[in-house]
């Protein structure tokens, strides 16, 4: 592509880990060797076939993939335009795309010789599946959780307690994915020696952000193939997938950059709204660039780079920042990104339950409502990809409480 | 030749270990900081270490971290903090401050706004816990450009072969984390960590200050004598924290730099 005099977008980051500006290494002294170590081991083990062998063995037999990409026929003739597929990633075992990332990490943190896995989880997704994945490979999991997430998402707390993880409830800031994120920094700092800090989006210091990307790619890789199969060698015209940090998207995304007939389009949490309230967690649209969590990025903060804390009825995506690549591929132009509210992600929960008897997560539901903006206006012959990443069972007592329905027996 | 050079020649000269006080700017609010930190010289704090509040402290402990809360909850910004300086500065031409803290409110301001009005103010060094040498170009360089020191943190996993990395562009005294973990967390034992000091000090010219993990007076002389000083931090700021009155806090200080400088 020619565009901006880029080449390619998929050779991303550089060396010093930076995607444009955005991205790099801002951590303190005591993680920085270790994060030089990561980015050794991890460049060594994505050249390794054997390494790729134990993934591909495990995503097929302990993951189910490939997910299907699934036609969904009453969506489409409901909105009348724009043919709708939904890459089924929310039937992977423990319900969302998390586990494709988990699990390289995890496989990575054995050839490291770590003992300890630690992890920060909002919605809780992340921490079930590092919960799982320690569970089958024997190690010690503490997951830390926003006190306020705790609360909200208490059917994970059990998932991952259950699984003999130890969830600790965070009560720095106010409670949330960010503060989470916070602790288990602390952690690391504090354990460096044994412990594997498995982030489970495109955030954090290089070399997590490409890192988390490689293992979620999966997703983009299967989706090129599958519609190849069943639309006649098509590529899609419009990829589109919900973002908090950003990982089931770019997942989807990145195998697509470099193909220009390829419309990308990211959906942030608006919350009550986009505005000067600061009711969302819209980074890209209601944020300018800082530096939070090792790297530079779109961050919703104050005129004192103070970071406020967003808003949104879906904890997955509650968290001020969003994966350096995002903010690169939004300044460049190549992805668009734009904004739904809690009541349209709602809305589109039902209608996708009551029309394909898929009960979407909180997550989606949000990509979801920007689909049901848009298909109406394309052509019968104009592809969407939705990556439906992850199902709705955790979301259902929230949901209950937004419609008013009673859920005690 | 900055306000800290001249500090340690001064210490050098009367044999004494150096003793640096850590405090947050604006807890619980503007006044009463302000008037702990004009105390802190005469209870024999040699050079000042002023906390800048940020809302994600990620290397502090819950001390530290509720006293950030605090300030911010007091209404401080960059600007209320570099004010203080200069009202410190009014009075006192000798004492080194040296801001510490996180990289985004300093970028939000804007490197070259904030290192002009850090000069203009009478800063003399910066402690920015998140710009490793990896990332000099950020803040380092123009810092050290502008008469600043940048004084950077060396760690128990800093190795050999990375140490030169962290001395490199680093000006003033290299501040060693005494353990790995937060600030306030575990304590520190000399034993422990003198063999490192003395590994850093076989690498440079720089004074070497312990910190991390001192929270009392013996403490304060054990590590300051077995490296050109040390730092105290969230043993202070508990006590402030606690709401002890201005006097009560800086006897405590007098206390403690009394330890240190009897290494």
């Amino acid at each position: 592509m020619a565009e901006d005099g880029i080449n390619s977008y998929m050779t991303g980051p550089d060396e010093q880990g930076r995607f444009g500006i955005f991205g790099g290494r801002f951590v303190s002294e005591t993680l920085m060797p270790l994060i030089l170590d990561l980015e050794a081991r991890y460049e060594h083990a994505k050249t390794d076939p054997d390494f790729w062998a134990e993934m591909d063995d495990l995503w097929k037999n302990y993951v189910g993939r490939p997910s299907p990409l699934y036609f969904a026929p009453r969506l489409t003739e409901h909105l009348g335009g724009a043919k709708i597929y939904l890459k089924r990633d929310e039937l992977n075992h423990t319900g969302a795309h998390k586990i494709n990332n988990v699990l390289g990490q995890i496989i990575l943190a054995r050839r490291m010789g770590k003992t300890r896995i630690i992890a920060e989880t909002g919605a809780g997704q992340h921490g079930v599946a590092t919960a799982t994945v320690c569970a089958k490979f024997g190690l010690k999991c503490v997951v830390y959780m926003g006190a306020h997430d705790v609360e909200r998402q208490a059917p994970n707390v059990f998932r991952m307690r259950l699984l003999g993880a130890e969830v600790v409830p965070v009560t720095s800031g106010r409670g949330t994915l960010k503060d989470a994120m916070n602790d288990a920094l602390r952690d690391w700092v504090t354990n460096v020696r044994d412990t594997f800090y498995c982030i489970g989006t495109v955030a954090g210091p290089h070399p997590y952000p490409a890192m988390v990307r490689d293992f979620q790619s999966i997703i983009g890789r299967e989706v090129r193939w599958q519609l190849a199969e069943q639309e006649e060698g098509r590529l899609p015209d419009t990829l589109v997938a919900a973002i908090g940090g950003g990982s089931n998207a770019m997942g989807l995304f990145h195998p697509f950059l470099d193909d220009p007939s390829v419309r990308i389009v990211g959906v942030e949490a608006g919350g009550k709204g986009v505005d000067d309230r600061m009711e969302h967690c819209a980074s890209l649209t209601g944020g300018r660039p800082g530096v939070l969590h090792g790297n530079r990025t779109y961050l919703l903060q104050d005129a004192d780079g103070q970071i406020l804390e967003g808003f949104s009825i879906s904890a997955g995506l509650d968290y001020p920042g969003i994966g350096p690549e995002h903010a690169w591929l939004h300044d460049t132009g190549r992805a668009e990104y734009v904004s739904i509210t809690d009541a349209e992600a709602l809305e589109a929960f039902q209608l996708c339950c009551a029309l394909e008897g898929i009960i979407p997560a909180l997550e989606p539901s949000h990509a979801l409502a920007h689909v049901i903006k848009i298909a109406p206006t394309l052509p019968r012959d104009h592809i969407i990809v939705m990556n439906m990443c992850g199902r709705g069972d955790k979301d259902i007592f929230t949901v209950a409480k937004h419609l008013g329905f009673d859920m005690k027996i | 030749m900055t306000r800290i050079d001249d500090t340690f020649r001064r210490l050098r000269a009367e044999g004494k270990k150096a003793f640096v006080a850590y405090i947050m700017a604006g807890d619980p609010d503007l006044e009463t900081s302000l008037a702990v930190m004009r105390g802190l010289p005469e209870a024999g704090v040699d050079i000042i270490e002023l906390g800048m509040p940020f809302t994600d402290p990620m290397a502090d402990g819950p001390t530290i971290q509720t006293a950030g809360q605090r300030a911010l909850e007091g209404g401080q910004t960059l600007t209320r903090t570099l004010e203080m300086v200069r009202a410190f500065r009014a009075e006192n031409a000798e004492t080194p401050i040296v801001m510490m803290g996180y990289y985004n409110p300093i970028y939000a301001r804007g490197v070259e706004t904030f290192l002009a009005e850090a000069t203009e103010a009478g800063i003399d060094g910066l402690i920015v816990v998140d710009l490793p040498p990896e990332e000099d170009a950020e803040l380092c360089l123009p810092a050290q450009a502008a008469g600043l020191n940048f004084i950077r943190l060396a760690t128990p996993t800093t190795d050999s072969r990375r140490l030169p990395k962290v001395l490199q562009n680093t000006s003033g005294f290299v501040y060693y984390v005494s353990i790995t973990g937060i600030t306030g967390a575990a304590a520190a034992q000399a034993a422990d960590v003198a063999p490192e000091v003395a590994r850093i000090k076989a690498a440079t010219d720089l004074p070497v200050i312990v910190g991390f993990g001192i929270t009392t007076p013996e403490a304060a002389q054990d590590l300051a004598g077995i490296a050109d000083g040390c730092v105290v931090g969230s043993a202070i700021v508990k006590l402030v924290g606690e709401g002890r009155p201005v006097a009560e806090v800086l006897d405590r200080v007098a206390a403690l730099a009394a330890g240190a400088h009897a290494a």
